[in-house]
């Protein structure tokens, strides 16, 4: 290339270069303002949540943001959309901002390892909420109690069911702690009984997925009886599978969002099993309050679940 | 060159023509300067060496793509390759390959996934925008069939570890990824401006029967460009396993419009024959830091997606209407 070709191509790079590390040299008083900015800062908790398209998520988020307010905190949320690369960007974002303790929900429990360890790189204690993290180090998780709450779907479809019948088991994102957690409960609870889980088949927390999922298995198994999903959007999803199908099925849904409630009452889903979604979110700020007073705080905090029946709702 | 000759030239280098050709990298620096008042985290050496890591996975596949785009086609498959080649590359190190057999297998492995879109294009005579479409669907559903849905960890092999030092390493207290992503333009820059090849796309890309009457073997060229494309998708692939140290089957979703937006940015014409790979990076950066920004001004995740279609299509109504 001519020295005319060059100048011109590697000027404005040049001046690029050359602008930002002059900006970058003033940052030497950016970053004495960044410290005042941080002692500003010094009330501001972070949540990074999995996905707000979820209105399990939105209640956690809610609740989070009510608590935090009442306890005098600041609250940065961010959404990872589902993506774990999302969420470690957004967590990487966060150390650079100055928030003294990261919620975190993670998208996926193995990947949001690494995630926690850049976290924990920056000094920056993590809480996680709903769903646990396989990797780094957590000041506490606070979840509700998955394993119970599964235990407690399956002894109600024992109950209705008599003893005796198949059943379906929806399961959510595979690898999360919530999926692996409320399976295992229902499947511990069921072992003995005479109900058969005769297919038990992930549908990602999502209600289309289940729909069409839920289509398939009862073309398979036309003799269940009951469907347990692991979500109340998977239990919604099965619910218009079975009245495509006109099957009689009782649908034991988990979570207690809004529609899933809606949907107990109206008579469509036989019962829900109730986490407080803005409990969980509360009791994580809470808890975020607590480690960063320097107080001891248990490894995993439950926040407790309540079955939701048609005879509960009804005055 | 004595001193009045440089002068000149150094002052034809600002003239306006030049400064309205350059518009992405004013704006550029127009766009640092104001987030850094807005947001003062943003100008830390933290934060900046954020933004080039997290934008290394687009710069390289936006590469791939800016050699594509050249030769006035499109490549839409370039996340789906991500996902399943960074799912293969987890897989050989649960089978304890080493490093370099990995690496090597999974680029392999994206340039022939590449070269399938390329010989759909070439020798199918499908437009490249079905085409591709049609692989980044398929090519998903194969991930999702053989991760089975579930992620895959890359976590606990020999080499794991070695290999996790690709995307979250660091080398003189710079991030890793940031030496791949400088390599690859380097190598782009050559491979464009200095070899055959690079000469080859852009004649293809100015005027494809002219080349192809010219007895330039266009098919080959095609082949090429889409197996390169296929390739820095792969490398992209294994820096995001690196870092999450496990392959989502849900990875790369979308990321072809982040790497098409950069190139477009950074002055590539869609109609192809157009363009500098410099270009590209410049776009690279624009995205990177708008995404930085938008998370630091906590702007919401709904409103981020609309910020970022703005930014976009104005910076291409800007480059039509300056082009005409």
């Amino acid at each position: 290339m001519s020295i005319a070709k060059k100048t011109r191509f590697f000027a404005p790079v040049l001046t690029a270069m050359a602008a930002a590390f002059m900006l970058s040299a003033c940052s030497d008083s950016a970053e004495k303002q960044s410290t005042e900015m941080m002692v500003e800062k010094e009330n501001t908790l972070a949540l990074v949540v999995s996905t707000l398209n979820n209105p399990f998520f939105v209640d956690l988020k809610e609740g989070a943001e009510q608590k935090a307010q009442e306890l005098g905190y600041q609250l940065v949320v961010l959404d990872s959309q589902n993506d774990s690369a999302r969420e470690m960007t957004n967590i990487e974002d966060l150390t650079v901002q100055g928030v003294q303790l990261i919620l975190l929900n993670p998208a996926d429990s193995d990947a949001a390892g690494n995630s926690v360890l850049i976290a924990n790189e920056a000094g920056i204690p993590v809480v996680t909420l709903d769903r646990g993290a396989n990797g780094g180090q957590i000041a506490s998780h606070v979840a509700s109690n998955n394993v119970a709450g599964g235990a407690m779907a399956a002894e109600l479809i024992i109950d209705l069911l008599n003893n005796e019948g198949q059943v379906i088991q929806l399961e959510g994102v595979p690898g999360t702690s919530a999926a692996r957690e409320r399976g295992v409960g229902f499947e511990t609870a069921l072992e003995g009984s005479n109900i058969e889980i005769v297919a038990s088949q992930p549908a990602d927390f999502d209600r289309t997925k289940a729909l069409n999922v839920t289509e398939n298995l009862l073309q398979a198994n036309p003799d269940v009886k009951a469907i347990f999903a692991q979500n109340d959007e998977m239990a919604l999803g099965a619910i218009k599978a079975v009245d495509a199908a006109q099957k009689d099925i009782i649908v034991v849904g988990f979570d207690g969002t809004a529609e899933g409630i809606n949907a107990v009452q109206t008579g469509e889903m036989t019962a829900t099993v109730a986490q407080q979604a803005a409990a969980v979110g509360a009791m994580g700020v809470e808890v975020a309050d607590q480690v960063l007073k320097g107080m001891e705080v248990e490894e995993f905090t439950p926040v407790e679940l309540q079955l939701i029946q048609i005879e509960t709702v009804q005055p | 060159m004595n001193q009045a000759q440089t002068t000149r030239k150094l002052t034809a280098a600002f003239s306006r023509e030049n400064l309205l050709e350059y518009k992405s990298v004013i704006a550029l620096l127009v766009f640092m300067v104001v987030v850094s008042f807005i947001s003062p985290s943003f100008f830390s050496v933290d934060n900046l060496l954020n933004i080039l890591r997290q934008s290394s996975v687009n710069a390289i596949i936006a590469v791939g793509m800016t050699f594509v785009i050249l030769t006035s086609g499109i490549d839409l498959s370039v996340g789906s390759v991500l996902a399943l080649t960074g799912a293969l590359a987890a897989t050989m190190l649960g089978l304890n390959q080493s490093l370099l057999v990995v690496v090597a297998l999974t680029l392999a492995a994206g340039a022939v996934l590449g070269c399938i879109s390329g010989w759909i294009i070439a020798k199918g005579r499908v437009q490249p925008f079905i085409a591709t479409l049609a692989t980044m669907t398929l090519l998903r559903g194969a991930t999702m069939v053989y991760t089975d849905g579930r992620p895959i960890s890359a976590f606990g092999g020999a080499y794991s570890s070695a290999f996790s030092t690709i995307g979250t390493g660091y080398f003189l207290g710079i991030p890793v990824p940031v030496y791949i992503m400088a390599l690859v333009f380097a190598l782009a820059w050559y491979v464009l401006n200095h070899t055959r090849l690079g000469r080859y796309v852009y004649a293809l890309g100015g005027n494809e029967s002219a080349t192809r009457l010219s007895g330039i073997n266009v098919d080959r060229i095609k082949l090429a460009v889409y197996g390169i494309s296929g390739a820095l998708s792969a490398l992209a692939g294994i820096i995001v396993t690196s870092r999450l140290a496990s392959a989502q089957p849900t990875a790369g979703t979308s990321y072809e419009l982040d790497a098409i937006a950069a190139v477009v940015l950074g002055g590539t014409s869609l109609t192809g024959g157009k363009g500098r790979i410099m270009g590209t990076l410049v776009g690279v950066l624009i995205i990177g830091i708008l995404n930085n920004a938008l998370n630091l001004l906590n702007v919401s995740s709904y409103y981020q997606l609309i910020a970022k279609a703005l930014v976009i299509l104005l910076a291409v109504l800007v480059d039509t209407r300056s082009s005409k």
